[in-house]
């Protein structure tokens, strides 16, 4: 019962409208590429010292999950993810919207975040202090079998074409491993210069590979960016609701998917959307639409990428550790204001975790009406501004984008450099996708294992540390699943292929007798 | 919030164009405090503590930035290139200006940097997950010593000040420890706390941040914590060792004298304040005040200790 005072309190009118402005002002700066969720709610912190606890946490809960959110609009209409928790939705959302189906794609997207994000909360609410512990069964093997887990993807994204993949992501791998290591701290492939020394960042990557070799086929080639709908039937909600109808245990999938692996530290909306995206299509009756503009491909990612809200928030007020870089910054603003974290808190501060959560319902259901009515202007406006100010206005942002990440412009020359490379591979074949796969698994990938190994060598186990603990041979297992799995479905297609000509050839003969 | 983001971008542009300051009318507008790490770390924390009553001292708005990467080499490498009019002023931190420098060239030397306050620091904790074995520091030292090598301890990244703790407790101790680098505290946190590991060096903040789920088993401090009243120090229990990580304001080098002893004034009077302290020993921070005439002694003081740790750690001190 005392929830529902908490809820009220998260109900007065004050709080409402920062939610909404909260929300609004995420989806925006989500949608911008480079301008991420982090970035958000770092400038936002400053302002929320100024008001009462549970207010500043509402505010800064609705534009995390806003800026989640709106990185699926640049992913699904420029093929450029505005936040790297949208990668994976580029996969299908970008082909949708070049078939004209932009506005259907922004709707399901909205659906589905929407429904990864109520997930996502509601297990804070309800599940937060024993799911944290899920965080703390997470070692450094498990971190490793996780990445390399969606490595595999790439066999799924290159189907026809593993061997470009397979060279993209290990060319990803490489890019990862640029820098000062983490472990050994050796300085790694940046041929003596200052710009390559802080590594190449995720974001930067992300800005180079997707968006600019987008600009530059925009600029080569005379077709319109996209194919404008024959009929554009507003939002489209009905044929949305219809479809998330039939994908309603792969959003729900999805969003428990979300939730555990934002709960992580280290993880993110990035794995939890490559991971999801990677189950749904091998769990889906068609996996050979994937890639091509499958809706089920976006409620995946969304649902997941949504649900890491919740999940990151549990280990954050649980356990006083971070799940997300935005969760971070939180977790410093809640120090300041002389909140006192760790698992007293659930009960100490009861008030101030409960109105937050109630907040950030309130957020993620104010999503669906302004992220329809926004998500269907961006489109319209995408579809009507003519290439010649579209094409200058995206290069614009790309390089307000990669500079914004830490002020510094090496990761605008690093964003450029890729970009071109990217467009080079592009014409030669290689997608962009296993590169940031590559890019952004390797880092996990490399530090598990070297961590797995240091902790086996001393305890004389270095086997049992990769091979000896359920979870990560749990993990590791659906990782070969899904490697094999195009061999084995083409191999299962083939006999069913054969088996239905059989029965054909039956029926013929049949009706010839 | 992105007309915020625009108008710190003008302000600091502003800032960078601006004529020779005088130390008369210093302060004379805002003040951008670039902080070299990522939003939501310890030294973003602190720098959120000193804001307002710095703001209040100086009789300006203090705007904060972040410029991070490479362990903060990104910003320091770019400081000595912005606008010295004391209107710039950065985080410094120890030992990373120092350990930075010696094991590789990261674009900048440790007398590169003109630090003119140090304000803080937090203490090196040793911790163990609250279901430990070792109750005692002693406990752990002793498993160390029958089992060398076999007691993994994490921390955050290599040559570090949590790896420098963990190599300086092996000295001081003659114990063989492993210890395992991982990409920041939330990490090395999670696996202690998992049980991934047996104990993590870490400072006495997270120490404070994970609350009962952990035990402290010293703290490298001068004296004991007022939020940690019943852990020992690593002195009292024999071992000399007093450190962690150092926090201090530095400011481009062409920075005028009388301009750098105004900012360390007001630095001054922010560490005077016993509100500030009161907040800062609260949340596990230790307030010492370094001014700027007192900085060359205290590098040279910090310079000696990691030197020898660095020797056995196998960073090479560099030839020039």
């Amino acid at each position: 019962m005392d929830k529902f005072i908490y809820f009220l309190e998260a109900l007065s009118f004050a709080n409402l409208g920062l939610a909404f402005a909260g929300v609004l002002a995420g989806i925006v700066i989500g949608a911008l590429p480079g301008l991420s969720a982090t970035m958000a709610v770092a400038v936002l912190v400053p302002f929320t010292f100024t008001m009462n606890p549970a207010s500043g946490l509402i505010v800064l809960g609705a534009i995390y999950t806003g800026a989640i959110y709106g990185g699926s609009y640049s992913a699904i209409l420029v093929n450029a993810p505005g936040t790297p928790s949208a990668i994976a939705t580029t996969f299908d959302g970008f082909p949708m919207a070049k078939r004209g189906d932009g506005a259907l794609a922004v709707s399901i997207a909205t659906l589905a975040s929407v429904i990864g994000g109520l997930i996502g909360a509601l297990m804070l609410m309800f599940l937060a202090p024993p799911l944290a512990t899920v965080a703390l069964a997470f070692g450094p093997p498990e971190y490793f079998w996780l990445a390399i887990f969606g490595l595999t993807l790439i066999s799924a994204l290159s189907v026809g074409n593993l061997i470009k993949g397979l060279i993209g992501a290990c060319f990803g791998l490489i890019l990862s491993m640029i820098g000062v290591a983490v472990i050994g701290a050796d300085v790694r492939f940046t041929f003596g210069s200052q710009t390559l020394i802080g590594g190449i960042d995720i974001v930067a990557g992300l800005i180079g590979l997707y968006c600019i070799p987008v600009l530059i086929d925009l600029v080569a080639t005379k077709d319109p960016h996209l194919k404008v709908a024959s009929d554009s039937s507003g939002f489209r909600l009905g044929e949305s609701f219809a479809i998330l109808m039939r994908n309603k245990v792969n959003a729900i999938r999805s969003s428990v998917i979300g939730t555990v692996v934002g709960i992580l530290p280290g993880a993110g909306g990035s794995v939890a959307s490559l991971v999801s995206y990677s189950e749904s299509r091998r769990s889906s009756k068609n996996p050979e639409n994937y890639g091509k503009g499958e809706p089920g491909g976006i409620i995946a990612t969304e649902a997941a990428n949504n649900a890491t809200v919740g999940g990151g928030f549990i280990p954050t007020l649980v356990l006083g550790i971070p799940g997300t870089p935005p969760d971070a910054v939180i977790l410093g603003a809640l120090l300041v204001q002389g909140i006192k974290i760790g698992p007293q808190l659930f009960t100490s501060q009861g008030s101030i975790v409960y109105t937050f959560i109630f907040g950030l319902l309130i957020g993620t259901l104010l999503m669906l009406p302004i992220g329809l009515v926004v998500g269907r202007y961006a489109y319209k406006s995408i579809v009507a501004i003519p290439k010649a100010a579209l094409v200058p206005t995206i290069a614009f942002l790309t390089v307000i984008g990669s500079f914004a990440i830490h002020n510094n412009l090496h990761d605008s020359a690093v964003m450029l450099g890729l970009g071109v490379i990217g467009w080079g591979l592009n014409r030669a074949g290689f997608a962009p996708s296993p590169i940031v796969l590559g890019l952004v698994l390797g880092q996990i990938a490399e530090q598990g294992f070297v961590q797995a190994y240091l902790i086996g060598n001393a305890q004389g186990n270095i086997l049992g540390q990769f091979f000896g603990r359920p979870i990560s041979l749990a993990i590791a297992a659906f990782a070969i699943l899904t490697l094999f799995y195009p061999l084995a479905a083409s191999a299962i297609g083939a006999r069913r292929a054969k088996k239905s000509a059989v029965d054909q050839t039956v029926e013929s003969r049949d009706a010839n007798a | 919030m992105r007309m915020k983001t625009l108008l710190s971008t003008a302000v600091f542009a502003f800032a960078l164009s601006a004529g020779v300051a005088s130390a008369q009318d210093y302060p004379s507008k805002p003040l951008n405090y670039i902080i070299p790490f990522n939003a939501g770390g310890e030294s973003d924390v602190a720098a959120r503590f000193q804001q307002p009553y710095l703001e209040e001292a100086a009789g300006q708005n203090v705007v904060i930035q972040y410029i991070s990467g490479a362990g903060g080499a990104q910003a320091w490498s770019q400081l000595n290139g912005m606008e010295a009019d004391g209107y710039t002023m950065m985080g410094s931190n120890l030992p990373h200006i120092i350990l930075q420098p010696m094991a590789q060239d990261v674009g900048y030397k440790t007398e590169d940097i003109t630090n003119v306050y140090f304000f803080q620091y937090t203490p090196d904790a040793l911790l163990v997950p609250a279901d430990s074995d070792f109750k005692t520091l002693e406990d752990f030292v002793n498993y160390a010593k029958e089992n060398p090598g076999a007691a993994t301890v994490a921390g955050s990244a290599t040559n570090s000040a949590n790896h420098v703790a963990a190599t300086k407790l092996n000295e001081l101790a003659g114990i063989q420890t492993t210890y395992i680098p991982f990409s920041g505290t939330s990490p090395s946190m999670t696996a202690l706390l998992g049980g991934q590991v047996q104990g993590a060096f870490s400072y006495s903040t997270a120490a404070l941040n994970q609350g009962d789920q952990v035990r402290v088993l010293a703290v490298a401090a001068e004296e004991r914590l007022p939020a940690l009243p019943d852990t020992p120090t690593f002195k009292e229990l024999g071992y000399d060792m007093v450190g962690g990580a150092y926090r201090g304001v530095a400011v481009p080098s062409g920075t005028p004298e009388d301009v750098r002893t105004k900012l360390s004034d007001l630095l001054g009077e922010v560490n005077a304040n016993p509100e500030f302290k009161k907040k800062m020993e609260d949340a596990g921070f230790v307030v010492i005040s370094v001014p700027y005439s007192e900085v060359p002694a205290f590098m040279e003081e910090r310079k000696a200790q990691y030197d020898s740790v660095a020797k056995i750690m196998g960073i090479e001190t560099s030839s020039n």
